[in-house]
Protein backbone atom coordinates (compact mmCIF):
# COMPACT_ATOMS: atom_id res chain seq x y z
CA UNK A 1 0.00 0.00 0.00
CA UNK A 2 2.76 2.34 0.67
CA UNK A 3 4.25 1.42 -2.38
CA UNK A 4 1.17 2.62 -4.37
CA UNK A 5 1.41 5.97 -2.40
CA UNK A 6 4.20 6.34 -3.31
CA UNK A 7 3.87 5.88 -6.85
CA UNK A 8 0.85 8.46 -6.35
CA UNK A 9 2.48 11.22 -5.62
CA UNK A 10 5.74 10.60 -7.50
CA UNK A 11 6.49 13.18 -10.32
CA UNK A 12 4.63 11.26 -12.96
CA UNK A 13 6.10 11.78 -17.13
CA UNK A 14 3.11 13.95 -17.76
CA UNK A 15 4.86 16.59 -15.63
CA UNK A 16 7.75 16.15 -16.97
CA UNK A 17 6.40 17.09 -20.21
CA UNK A 18 4.28 20.02 -19.34
CA UNK A 19 7.37 21.70 -17.82
CA UNK A 20 9.50 20.96 -20.52
CA UNK A 21 7.13 22.16 -22.98
CA UNK A 22 6.85 25.61 -20.81
CA UNK A 23 10.39 26.01 -20.88
CA UNK A 24 11.15 25.57 -23.93
CA UNK A 25 8.09 27.52 -25.24
CA UNK A 26 10.21 31.29 -24.82
CA UNK A 27 13.43 28.78 -26.71
CA UNK A 28 11.33 28.07 -29.69
CA UNK A 29 9.02 31.65 -29.93
CA UNK A 30 11.82 33.98 -28.86
CA UNK A 31 9.47 36.99 -30.61
CA UNK A 32 6.72 36.38 -27.65
CA UNK A 33 8.28 36.36 -24.72
CA UNK A 34 6.56 39.57 -23.55
CA UNK A 35 3.47 37.16 -24.20
CA UNK A 36 4.56 34.27 -22.32
CA UNK A 37 5.51 36.37 -19.68
CA UNK A 38 2.27 38.21 -19.12
CA UNK A 39 0.71 34.14 -19.10
CA UNK A 40 3.51 32.92 -16.54
CA UNK A 41 1.80 35.91 -14.45
CA UNK A 42 -1.46 35.29 -15.10
CA UNK A 43 -1.01 31.68 -14.49
CA UNK A 44 0.83 32.31 -11.00
CA UNK A 45 -2.67 34.04 -10.17
CA UNK A 46 -4.80 31.66 -11.10
CA UNK A 47 -3.04 29.34 -9.09
CA UNK A 48 -3.46 31.06 -6.36
CA UNK A 49 -7.43 31.13 -6.95
CA UNK A 50 -7.42 27.57 -7.37
CA UNK A 51 -5.41 26.96 -3.20
CA UNK A 52 -8.92 28.80 -2.45
CA UNK A 53 -11.39 27.50 -5.14
CA UNK A 54 -9.87 24.36 -5.77
CA UNK A 55 -8.73 22.92 -2.59
CA UNK A 56 -10.09 24.82 0.04
CA UNK A 57 -13.71 25.69 -1.70
CA UNK A 58 -13.80 29.49 -1.13
CA UNK A 59 -15.03 31.26 -4.15
CA UNK A 60 -13.68 34.92 -4.79
CA UNK A 61 -14.47 37.59 -6.91
CA UNK A 62 -12.88 39.70 -5.39
CA UNK A 63 -9.05 38.22 -5.81
CA UNK A 64 -7.38 41.00 -7.90
CA UNK A 65 -7.25 42.77 -4.24
CA UNK A 66 -4.26 40.80 -3.50
CA UNK A 67 -3.02 41.09 -7.15
CA UNK A 68 -2.95 44.93 -6.89
CA UNK A 69 -1.64 45.14 -3.23
CA UNK A 70 1.28 43.02 -4.71
CA UNK A 71 1.98 45.15 -7.83
CA UNK A 72 1.19 48.41 -5.87
CA UNK A 73 3.97 47.48 -3.11
CA UNK A 74 6.23 45.82 -5.42
CA UNK A 75 6.33 49.41 -7.45
CA UNK A 76 6.03 51.92 -4.58
CA UNK A 77 9.22 49.78 -3.28
CA UNK A 78 11.12 50.16 -6.67
CA UNK A 79 10.04 53.84 -7.06
CA UNK A 80 11.73 54.52 -3.60
CA UNK A 81 14.90 52.63 -3.54
CA UNK A 82 13.89 49.25 -3.39
CA UNK A 83 14.94 48.19 -6.31
CA UNK A 84 15.96 45.49 -5.98
CA UNK A 85 13.58 42.39 -7.90
CA UNK A 86 13.64 39.68 -5.38
CA UNK A 87 13.45 41.64 -1.96
CA UNK A 88 10.51 43.40 -3.45
CA UNK A 89 9.24 40.48 -4.46
CA UNK A 90 8.97 38.77 -1.00
CA UNK A 91 7.67 42.45 0.63
CA UNK A 92 4.80 42.74 -2.22
CA UNK A 93 3.83 39.19 -1.32
CA UNK A 94 3.99 39.80 2.60
CA UNK A 95 2.28 42.82 2.39
CA UNK A 96 -0.71 40.84 0.46
CA UNK A 97 -0.61 38.25 2.72
CA UNK A 98 -0.98 40.35 5.79
CA UNK A 99 -3.98 41.87 3.91
CA UNK A 100 -5.38 38.12 2.87
CA UNK A 101 -5.13 37.16 6.67
CA UNK A 102 -6.86 40.48 8.12
CA UNK A 103 -9.59 39.87 5.26
CA UNK A 104 -9.65 36.12 5.59
CA UNK A 105 -11.99 36.55 8.84
CA UNK A 106 -15.04 37.28 6.43
CA UNK A 107 -14.84 34.77 4.61
CA UNK A 108 -15.10 31.85 7.09
CA UNK A 109 -18.48 31.24 7.16
CA UNK A 110 -21.45 32.19 4.79
CA UNK A 111 -22.81 30.70 1.29
CA UNK A 112 -20.71 30.59 -2.06
CA UNK A 113 -23.37 33.84 -2.64
CA UNK A 114 -21.96 35.49 0.39
CA UNK A 115 -18.49 34.98 -0.13
CA UNK A 116 -18.43 36.39 -3.80
CA UNK A 117 -20.27 39.45 -2.52
CA UNK A 118 -17.70 40.26 0.58
CA UNK A 119 -14.78 39.51 -1.41
CA UNK A 120 -15.84 41.80 -4.58
CA UNK A 121 -16.72 44.37 -2.08
CA UNK A 122 -13.51 44.17 -0.37
CA UNK A 123 -11.96 44.88 -4.12
CA UNK A 124 -13.46 47.34 -4.91
CA UNK A 125 -12.71 49.21 -1.96
CA UNK A 126 -9.05 48.97 -2.37
CA UNK A 127 -9.33 50.47 -5.75
CA UNK A 128 -11.29 52.85 -4.98
CA UNK A 129 -8.95 53.73 -2.01
CA UNK A 130 -6.59 53.68 -4.66
CA UNK A 131 -8.28 55.84 -6.67
CA UNK A 132 -8.22 58.09 -3.97
CA UNK A 133 -4.88 58.22 -2.28
CA UNK A 134 -3.37 59.19 -5.85
CA UNK A 135 -0.63 61.32 -4.39
CA UNK A 136 1.08 58.00 -3.34
CA UNK A 137 -0.39 55.37 -6.50
CA UNK A 138 -0.24 57.78 -8.92
CA UNK A 139 -4.46 57.51 -9.41
CA UNK A 140 -5.91 57.04 -13.03
CA UNK A 141 -2.01 58.58 -14.75
CA UNK A 142 -0.70 54.89 -13.20
CA UNK A 143 2.36 54.76 -10.85
CA UNK A 144 5.08 56.24 -12.73
CA UNK A 145 9.29 56.06 -11.80
CA UNK A 146 9.34 52.06 -11.03
CA UNK A 147 12.60 51.37 -12.21
CA UNK A 148 14.28 47.84 -10.93
CA UNK A 149 17.59 47.14 -10.33
CA UNK A 150 18.84 44.02 -12.52
CA UNK A 151 17.96 40.57 -11.42
CA UNK A 152 20.36 38.74 -9.27
CA UNK A 153 22.65 42.12 -9.99
CA UNK A 154 23.45 40.72 -13.11
CA UNK A 155 20.52 40.30 -15.35
CA UNK A 156 19.03 43.79 -16.64
CA UNK A 157 15.39 44.12 -17.65
CA UNK A 158 15.51 44.48 -21.22
CA UNK A 159 13.36 45.62 -23.46
CA UNK A 160 12.35 42.15 -25.23
CA UNK A 161 11.42 41.11 -22.15
CA UNK A 162 13.73 38.05 -22.09
CA UNK A 163 14.54 38.64 -18.25
CA UNK A 164 11.29 39.53 -17.35
CA UNK A 165 9.97 35.97 -19.10
CA UNK A 166 13.09 33.94 -17.47
CA UNK A 167 11.68 35.91 -14.23
CA UNK A 168 8.97 35.28 -13.96
CA UNK A 169 8.37 31.77 -15.68
CA UNK A 170 10.79 30.81 -12.30
CA UNK A 171 9.26 32.37 -9.60
CA UNK A 172 6.39 30.78 -11.36
CA UNK A 173 7.60 26.87 -11.09
CA UNK A 174 9.17 27.56 -7.81
CA UNK A 175 6.12 28.77 -6.05
CA UNK A 176 4.10 25.97 -8.46
CA UNK A 177 6.73 23.28 -6.30
CA UNK A 178 5.75 24.65 -3.08
CA UNK A 179 1.89 24.59 -3.82
CA UNK A 180 2.14 21.06 -4.64
CA UNK A 181 3.85 20.15 -2.03
CA UNK A 182 1.68 21.62 -0.06
CA UNK A 183 -1.85 20.55 -1.48
CA UNK A 184 -0.41 17.14 -0.67
CA UNK A 185 0.49 17.48 2.61
CA UNK A 186 -1.74 16.48 5.78
CA UNK A 187 -2.19 20.09 5.45
CA UNK A 188 -3.32 19.69 1.96
CA UNK A 189 -5.92 16.91 2.72
CA UNK A 190 -7.55 18.25 6.12
CA UNK A 191 -8.09 21.25 3.52
CA UNK A 192 -9.76 18.76 0.67
CA UNK A 193 -11.73 17.84 4.01
CA UNK A 194 -13.38 20.81 5.02
CA UNK A 195 -14.17 21.40 1.28
CA UNK A 196 -15.73 18.09 1.16
CA UNK A 197 -17.07 18.38 4.26
CA UNK A 198 -16.72 20.96 7.06
CA UNK A 199 -19.34 19.11 9.50
CA UNK A 200 -17.60 16.35 9.31
CA UNK A 201 -13.78 17.52 9.26
CA UNK A 202 -14.85 19.47 12.29
CA UNK A 203 -16.13 16.34 14.20
CA UNK A 204 -12.63 14.44 13.08
CA UNK A 205 -10.55 17.71 14.90
CA UNK A 206 -10.23 19.61 11.84
CA UNK A 207 -9.95 23.07 13.25
CA UNK A 208 -11.80 24.20 9.81
CA UNK A 209 -11.60 28.07 10.31
CA UNK A 210 -7.58 28.03 11.04
CA UNK A 211 -7.05 26.11 8.19
CA UNK A 212 -9.22 28.54 6.09
CA UNK A 213 -7.60 31.57 7.34
CA UNK A 214 -4.02 29.64 6.73
CA UNK A 215 -4.75 29.31 3.11
CA UNK A 216 -6.54 32.60 2.70
CA UNK A 217 -3.11 34.08 3.73
CA UNK A 218 -1.23 31.70 1.62
CA UNK A 219 -2.97 32.43 -1.68
CA UNK A 220 -3.46 36.17 -0.97
CA UNK A 221 1.10 36.11 -0.77
CA UNK A 222 0.49 33.99 -4.25
CA UNK A 223 -1.30 36.53 -6.00
CA UNK A 224 0.51 38.98 -4.22
CA UNK A 225 3.68 38.00 -6.07
CA UNK A 226 1.99 37.26 -9.24
CA UNK A 227 0.96 41.45 -9.10
CA UNK A 228 4.56 42.35 -8.01
CA UNK A 229 5.77 40.23 -11.22
CA UNK A 230 3.72 42.74 -13.55
CA UNK A 231 4.81 45.38 -11.72
CA UNK A 232 8.27 44.83 -11.97
CA UNK A 233 8.40 43.36 -15.32
CA UNK A 234 6.67 46.20 -16.87
CA UNK A 235 8.40 48.71 -14.82
CA UNK A 236 4.40 50.29 -14.47
CA UNK A 237 1.36 50.11 -12.47
CA UNK A 238 -1.86 51.53 -13.02
CA UNK A 239 -5.57 51.05 -11.18
CA UNK A 240 -6.14 48.51 -13.79
CA UNK A 241 -4.05 45.85 -11.81
CA UNK A 242 -7.27 46.21 -8.74
CA UNK A 243 -9.84 46.16 -11.50
CA UNK A 244 -13.26 44.03 -11.17
CA UNK A 245 -12.19 42.61 -14.49
CA UNK A 246 -8.96 41.17 -13.41
CA UNK A 247 -10.56 39.25 -10.17
CA UNK A 248 -13.37 37.77 -12.90
CA UNK A 249 -11.10 37.02 -15.73
CA UNK A 250 -8.59 34.67 -13.35
CA UNK A 251 -12.02 33.12 -12.06
CA UNK A 252 -12.71 32.56 -15.19
CA UNK A 253 -9.00 31.56 -16.67
CA UNK A 254 -9.14 28.99 -13.95
CA UNK A 255 -12.54 27.25 -14.97
CA UNK A 256 -11.58 27.09 -18.97
CA UNK A 257 -8.19 25.08 -17.54
CA UNK A 258 -10.35 23.24 -14.39
CA UNK A 259 -9.87 23.68 -10.46
CA UNK A 260 -8.29 21.29 -7.88
CA UNK A 261 -5.71 20.03 -9.88
CA UNK A 262 -3.43 22.70 -9.68
CA UNK A 263 -2.44 23.10 -13.36
CA UNK A 264 -6.01 24.06 -14.69
CA UNK A 265 -4.93 27.85 -13.78
CA UNK A 266 -1.40 27.45 -16.13
CA UNK A 267 -3.43 25.81 -18.77
CA UNK A 268 -6.16 27.94 -18.43
CA UNK A 269 -4.03 31.07 -18.65
CA UNK A 270 -2.20 29.89 -22.11
CA UNK A 271 -5.30 29.21 -23.35
CA UNK A 272 -7.26 32.85 -22.30
CA UNK A 273 -3.97 34.64 -23.00
CA UNK A 274 -3.27 33.05 -26.54
CA UNK A 275 -6.64 33.32 -27.36
CA UNK A 276 -6.51 36.86 -26.70
CA UNK A 277 -3.61 37.70 -28.69
CA UNK A 278 -4.65 35.76 -31.62
CA UNK A 279 -8.07 37.12 -31.71
CA UNK A 280 -7.60 40.39 -30.82
CA UNK A 281 -5.35 40.54 -34.24
CA UNK A 282 -7.77 38.94 -36.10
CA UNK A 283 -11.24 41.06 -34.28
CA UNK A 284 -9.44 43.51 -31.96
CA UNK A 285 -13.18 44.92 -30.81
CA UNK A 286 -14.66 41.71 -30.63
CA UNK A 287 -12.37 39.27 -28.92
CA UNK A 288 -14.34 38.62 -25.43
CA UNK A 289 -17.11 37.51 -27.47
CA UNK A 290 -15.13 34.08 -28.18
CA UNK A 291 -13.28 34.05 -25.17
CA UNK A 292 -17.14 33.77 -24.18
CA UNK A 293 -18.68 31.75 -26.17
CA UNK A 294 -15.44 29.14 -25.29
CA UNK A 295 -16.89 29.76 -21.48
CA UNK A 296 -20.48 28.83 -21.99
CA UNK A 297 -19.38 25.63 -24.13
CA UNK A 298 -17.03 24.35 -21.70
CA UNK A 299 -19.52 25.17 -18.40
CA UNK A 300 -22.43 23.76 -20.25
CA UNK A 301 -20.91 20.60 -21.90
CA UNK A 302 -18.57 19.70 -19.48
CA UNK A 303 -14.51 20.18 -19.70
CA UNK A 304 -14.67 15.94 -19.81
CA UNK A 305 -16.69 15.37 -22.74
CA UNK A 306 -15.25 18.63 -25.12
CA UNK A 307 -11.72 16.68 -24.33
CA UNK A 308 -13.04 13.37 -25.30
CA UNK A 309 -14.45 15.25 -28.29
CA UNK A 310 -11.58 16.72 -29.18
CA UNK A 311 -9.96 13.37 -28.61
CA UNK A 312 -12.05 11.64 -31.22
CA UNK A 313 -12.45 13.85 -33.82
CA UNK A 314 -8.39 13.43 -33.72
CA UNK A 315 -8.91 9.88 -33.65
CA UNK A 316 -11.10 9.35 -36.70
CA UNK A 317 -9.04 12.09 -37.91
CA UNK A 318 -5.69 10.43 -37.79
CA UNK A 319 -7.32 7.20 -38.94
CA UNK A 320 -8.30 8.94 -42.26
CA UNK A 321 -5.08 10.03 -43.65
CA UNK A 322 -3.30 6.57 -42.37
CA UNK A 323 -6.23 5.41 -45.21
CA UNK A 324 -7.96 3.67 -42.66
CA UNK A 325 -11.24 3.17 -42.35
CA UNK A 326 -13.71 4.92 -40.12
CA UNK A 327 -15.80 2.87 -38.15
CA UNK B 1 -17.71 4.51 38.87
CA UNK B 2 -15.45 6.79 36.81
CA UNK B 3 -17.43 8.82 34.40
CA UNK B 4 -16.55 8.88 30.53
CA UNK B 5 -18.98 11.10 30.32
CA UNK B 6 -21.71 13.55 31.78
CA UNK B 7 -24.36 16.06 31.09
CA UNK B 8 -25.75 18.42 34.35
CA UNK B 9 -29.17 19.63 33.41
CA UNK B 10 -28.77 20.06 29.86
CA UNK B 11 -30.81 22.26 28.47
CA UNK B 12 -32.07 23.38 25.10
CA UNK B 13 -35.16 24.93 23.60
CA UNK B 14 -35.90 25.80 19.37
CA UNK B 15 -38.65 28.94 20.12
CA UNK B 16 -41.54 27.50 22.29
CA UNK B 17 -40.10 23.69 21.59
CA UNK B 18 -37.99 22.46 24.56
CA UNK B 19 -35.96 19.63 22.84
CA UNK B 20 -33.82 18.98 26.14
CA UNK B 21 -34.95 19.30 29.54
CA UNK B 22 -32.40 19.42 32.23
CA UNK B 23 -31.23 15.79 30.94
CA UNK B 24 -28.05 14.14 33.43
CA UNK B 25 -27.21 11.80 31.54
CA UNK B 26 -24.12 9.43 32.87
CA UNK B 27 -21.46 7.42 30.99
CA UNK B 28 -19.06 5.13 32.56
CA UNK B 29 -15.40 4.49 31.21
CA UNK B 30 -15.60 1.61 28.76
CA UNK B 31 -19.56 2.09 29.04
CA UNK B 32 -21.79 0.14 26.22
CA UNK B 33 -24.67 2.39 26.88
CA UNK B 34 -27.74 2.94 24.50
CA UNK B 35 -29.95 6.29 24.51
CA UNK B 36 -33.27 5.00 23.24
CA UNK B 37 -36.63 7.16 22.61
CA UNK B 38 -39.56 7.71 20.35
CA UNK B 39 -39.83 9.49 17.15
CA UNK B 40 -39.05 13.08 18.12
CA UNK B 41 -37.61 12.82 21.71
CA UNK B 42 -34.64 15.16 21.01
CA UNK B 43 -31.93 12.13 20.38
CA UNK B 44 -30.39 13.57 17.72
CA UNK B 45 -30.31 17.52 19.33
CA UNK B 46 -28.82 15.96 23.02
CA UNK B 47 -25.89 14.28 20.60
CA UNK B 48 -25.74 18.02 18.81
CA UNK B 49 -25.03 19.09 22.12
CA UNK B 50 -22.84 16.98 23.26
CA UNK B 51 -20.34 17.68 20.32
CA UNK B 52 -21.00 21.26 20.13
CA UNK B 53 -22.75 21.83 16.95
CA UNK B 54 -25.05 22.97 18.94
CA UNK B 55 -24.88 24.88 22.43
CA UNK B 56 -27.39 24.44 25.63
CA UNK B 57 -29.38 27.35 26.85
CA UNK B 58 -28.37 26.38 30.85
CA UNK B 59 -26.73 22.76 31.77
CA UNK B 60 -23.17 21.83 31.48
CA UNK B 61 -20.97 18.65 29.59
CA UNK B 62 -17.94 17.31 31.06
CA UNK B 63 -15.79 14.56 29.31
CA UNK B 64 -13.30 12.56 31.37
CA UNK B 65 -14.49 15.04 34.58
CA UNK B 66 -13.47 18.33 32.51
CA UNK B 67 -15.86 21.19 31.40
CA UNK B 68 -16.37 21.16 27.63
CA UNK B 69 -19.64 22.98 27.05
CA UNK B 70 -17.54 26.25 25.75
CA UNK B 71 -15.29 24.26 23.68
CA UNK B 72 -15.53 24.66 19.68
CA UNK B 73 -16.75 20.99 18.20
CA UNK B 74 -13.31 20.34 16.83
CA UNK B 75 -11.60 21.11 20.30
CA UNK B 76 -13.96 18.25 21.77
CA UNK B 77 -13.14 16.11 19.24
CA UNK B 78 -9.38 16.17 19.88
CA UNK B 79 -10.12 15.82 23.67
CA UNK B 80 -11.26 12.18 22.67
CA UNK B 81 -14.96 12.18 21.75
CA UNK B 82 -16.33 11.27 18.06
CA UNK B 83 -19.17 10.44 16.82
CA UNK B 84 -21.22 9.34 13.51
CA UNK B 85 -23.56 10.56 11.95
CA UNK B 86 -27.52 9.28 11.52
CA UNK B 87 -27.07 10.78 7.74
CA UNK B 88 -23.90 9.75 6.47
CA UNK B 89 -21.30 12.39 6.42
CA UNK B 90 -18.40 11.41 4.13
CA UNK B 91 -15.87 13.18 2.44
CA UNK B 92 -17.23 13.02 -1.69
CA UNK B 93 -13.65 14.03 -2.90
CA UNK B 94 -11.58 11.85 -0.95
CA UNK B 95 -11.00 8.07 -0.89
CA UNK B 96 -11.64 5.83 2.10
CA UNK B 97 -7.89 5.66 2.84
CA UNK B 98 -7.45 9.29 2.76
CA UNK B 99 -10.72 9.76 4.68
CA UNK B 100 -9.33 7.46 7.92
CA UNK B 101 -6.00 8.54 7.62
CA UNK B 102 -7.12 12.16 8.10
CA UNK B 103 -8.67 11.47 11.46
CA UNK B 104 -5.65 10.17 12.38
CA UNK B 105 -3.17 12.98 11.32
CA UNK B 106 -5.56 15.02 13.21
CA UNK B 107 -5.15 12.80 15.80
CA UNK B 108 -1.29 13.13 15.96
CA UNK B 109 -1.70 16.94 15.61
CA UNK B 110 -0.14 16.30 12.18
CA UNK B 111 -3.03 18.41 10.46
CA UNK B 112 -0.73 21.44 9.89
CA UNK B 113 2.17 19.81 8.41
CA UNK B 114 2.67 20.93 4.87
CA UNK B 115 5.90 20.01 3.84
CA UNK B 116 5.65 15.84 3.64
CA UNK B 117 3.59 14.53 1.43
CA UNK B 118 0.87 12.06 2.77
CA UNK B 119 2.73 8.61 1.62
CA UNK B 120 5.91 9.72 3.62
CA UNK B 121 3.95 9.47 6.83
CA UNK B 122 4.04 5.54 6.37
CA UNK B 123 3.28 5.22 10.17
CA UNK B 124 -0.12 7.12 9.75
CA UNK B 125 -0.42 5.51 6.18
CA UNK B 126 -0.65 2.17 7.56
CA UNK B 127 -2.32 2.52 10.69
CA UNK B 128 -5.29 3.95 8.22
CA UNK B 129 -4.32 0.88 5.98
CA UNK B 130 -4.98 -1.33 8.62
CA UNK B 131 -7.78 0.03 10.05
CA UNK B 132 -9.69 -0.16 6.45
CA UNK B 133 -8.93 -4.01 6.46
CA UNK B 134 -10.78 -4.57 10.35
CA UNK B 135 -13.70 -2.67 8.69
CA UNK B 136 -13.23 -5.02 6.01
CA UNK B 137 -12.78 -1.91 3.49
CA UNK B 138 -9.09 -2.95 2.36
CA UNK B 139 -10.18 -3.55 -0.84
CA UNK B 140 -12.05 -0.22 -1.49
CA UNK B 141 -9.12 1.97 -0.42
CA UNK B 142 -8.84 3.74 -3.48
CA UNK B 143 -12.57 3.60 -4.80
CA UNK B 144 -14.10 7.39 -4.59
CA UNK B 145 -16.09 7.33 -1.46
CA UNK B 146 -19.20 8.86 -3.25
CA UNK B 147 -19.19 5.62 -5.37
CA UNK B 148 -19.02 3.19 -2.55
CA UNK B 149 -22.03 0.89 -2.03
CA UNK B 150 -24.45 2.26 1.06
CA UNK B 151 -23.33 -0.49 3.24
CA UNK B 152 -19.41 0.20 2.69
CA UNK B 153 -20.26 3.58 3.53
CA UNK B 154 -21.92 3.49 6.71
CA UNK B 155 -19.07 1.17 8.12
CA UNK B 156 -16.27 4.11 6.59
CA UNK B 157 -18.54 6.47 8.57
CA UNK B 158 -17.74 4.58 12.09
CA UNK B 159 -14.03 3.89 10.65
CA UNK B 160 -13.75 7.66 10.07
CA UNK B 161 -15.01 8.00 14.10
CA UNK B 162 -12.62 5.31 15.57
CA UNK B 163 -9.56 6.57 13.30
CA UNK B 164 -9.56 9.52 15.75
CA UNK B 165 -9.02 6.48 18.90
CA UNK B 166 -11.89 8.64 21.24
CA UNK B 167 -12.58 7.51 24.35
CA UNK B 168 -15.90 8.31 23.84
CA UNK B 169 -17.74 7.41 20.87
CA UNK B 170 -21.34 8.45 19.83
CA UNK B 171 -23.03 5.97 17.88
CA UNK B 172 -26.20 8.16 16.01
CA UNK B 173 -28.48 4.77 14.21
CA UNK B 174 -25.13 3.05 12.87
CA UNK B 175 -27.73 0.90 11.23
CA UNK B 176 -30.01 3.14 9.43
CA UNK B 177 -31.13 1.93 5.89
CA UNK B 178 -28.66 -0.80 6.46
CA UNK B 179 -30.23 -3.96 4.04
CA UNK B 180 -31.02 -6.25 6.97
CA UNK B 181 -28.02 -9.13 5.16
CA UNK B 182 -25.51 -6.13 5.52
CA UNK B 183 -26.81 -5.79 9.40
CA UNK B 184 -24.60 -8.47 10.86
CA UNK B 185 -21.34 -6.41 9.20
CA UNK B 186 -22.00 -3.22 11.06
CA UNK B 187 -23.24 -4.97 14.35
CA UNK B 188 -19.98 -7.07 15.45
CA UNK B 189 -18.13 -4.05 14.42
CA UNK B 190 -19.80 -2.45 16.93
CA UNK B 191 -19.73 -5.48 19.36
CA UNK B 192 -16.16 -5.59 18.36
CA UNK B 193 -15.00 -1.62 19.54
CA UNK B 194 -11.86 -1.65 21.96
CA UNK B 195 -13.53 -2.17 25.54
CA UNK B 196 -11.83 0.78 26.91
CA UNK B 197 -13.88 3.21 25.04
CA UNK B 198 -17.30 4.21 26.19
CA UNK B 199 -19.92 3.84 23.46
CA UNK B 200 -23.55 5.69 23.53
CA UNK B 201 -25.67 4.31 21.65
CA UNK B 202 -28.38 6.01 19.78
CA UNK B 203 -30.55 3.63 18.14
CA UNK B 204 -33.95 2.68 16.79
CA UNK B 205 -33.60 -0.66 16.00
CA UNK B 206 -34.20 -2.37 19.24
CA UNK B 207 -32.73 -5.95 18.43
CA UNK B 208 -29.18 -4.17 17.80
CA UNK B 209 -29.72 -2.50 21.15
CA UNK B 210 -30.71 -5.18 23.84
CA UNK B 211 -27.88 -6.83 21.68
CA UNK B 212 -25.35 -3.91 22.61
CA UNK B 213 -26.31 -2.20 25.84
CA UNK B 214 -25.14 -3.32 29.40
CA UNK B 215 -27.31 0.09 30.23
CA UNK B 216 -30.09 1.91 28.59
CA UNK B 217 -31.14 5.58 28.85
CA UNK B 218 -34.58 6.33 27.49
CA UNK B 219 -35.29 9.98 26.31
CA UNK B 220 -39.04 11.21 25.70
CA UNK B 221 -39.81 14.39 24.90
CA UNK B 222 -36.42 15.96 25.83
CA UNK B 223 -36.14 14.31 29.26
CA UNK B 224 -34.55 11.11 31.08
CA UNK B 225 -37.67 8.39 31.90
CA UNK B 226 -35.78 5.88 32.90
CA UNK B 227 -32.14 4.58 32.74
CA UNK B 228 -31.15 1.41 33.95
CA UNK B 229 -30.06 -2.43 32.99
CA UNK B 230 -31.91 -3.38 29.66
CA UNK B 231 -34.27 -6.16 31.14
CA UNK B 232 -35.22 -3.11 34.37
CA UNK B 233 -36.07 -1.42 31.15
CA UNK B 234 -37.58 -3.48 28.86
CA UNK B 235 -39.90 -4.49 32.00
CA UNK B 236 -40.80 -0.46 33.12
CA UNK B 237 -44.20 0.18 32.49
CA UNK B 238 -43.50 4.53 31.85
CA UNK B 239 -41.21 2.70 29.16
CA UNK B 240 -44.00 0.44 27.53
CA UNK B 241 -46.32 3.69 27.95
CA UNK B 242 -44.11 6.38 25.75
CA UNK B 243 -43.75 3.46 23.21
CA UNK B 244 -47.26 2.70 22.99
CA UNK B 245 -48.21 2.31 19.16
CA UNK B 246 -44.78 1.68 18.17
CA UNK B 247 -42.49 -1.39 17.67
CA UNK B 248 -42.95 -3.30 21.17
CA UNK B 249 -39.59 -3.63 23.08
CA UNK B 250 -37.49 -6.25 23.34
Amino acid sequence: MAADWVRRIAVNHREWVFWIVAIALPLLFPGKLLLINEIAILALFALSLDLLLGYAGIISLGHAAFFGVGAYAAGLLAKHGLAEPLVGLLLSAAAAAVLGFLTSFLVLRGSDLTRLMVTMGIGLMLLELANRFDTITGGADGLQGVVMAPLLGLFAFDLAGRTACAYSMAILLVLFLLARRLVRSPFGLSLRAVKANRLRAVSVGVPADTRLVTIYTIAAAYAGAAGALLAQTTQFVSLDVLDFHRSADVLLVLVLGGSGYLYGGLIGAAIFKVMQDWLAAQTPQYWQFWIGLLLVVIVLAGRERVAVAIRRRWTALTRRFAGEPTP
Amino acid sequence: MSLALETVALCKSFGALAATREVSLRVARGARHALIGPNGAGKTTLINLLTGVLRPDAGRVLLGGTDITELAPHTRARRGMTRTFQINQLFAGLTPLESVALAIFERHRFGRHWWRPLASHTAVMDEAAALLQRFGLANAAHTPVATLPYGRQRLLEIAVAIAGQPHVLLLDEPAAGVPEDERHEILSIVKGLPGDVAVLLIEHDMDLVFSFARRISVLVDGSLLVEGAPDEVAGDPRVRAAYLGEAPLG
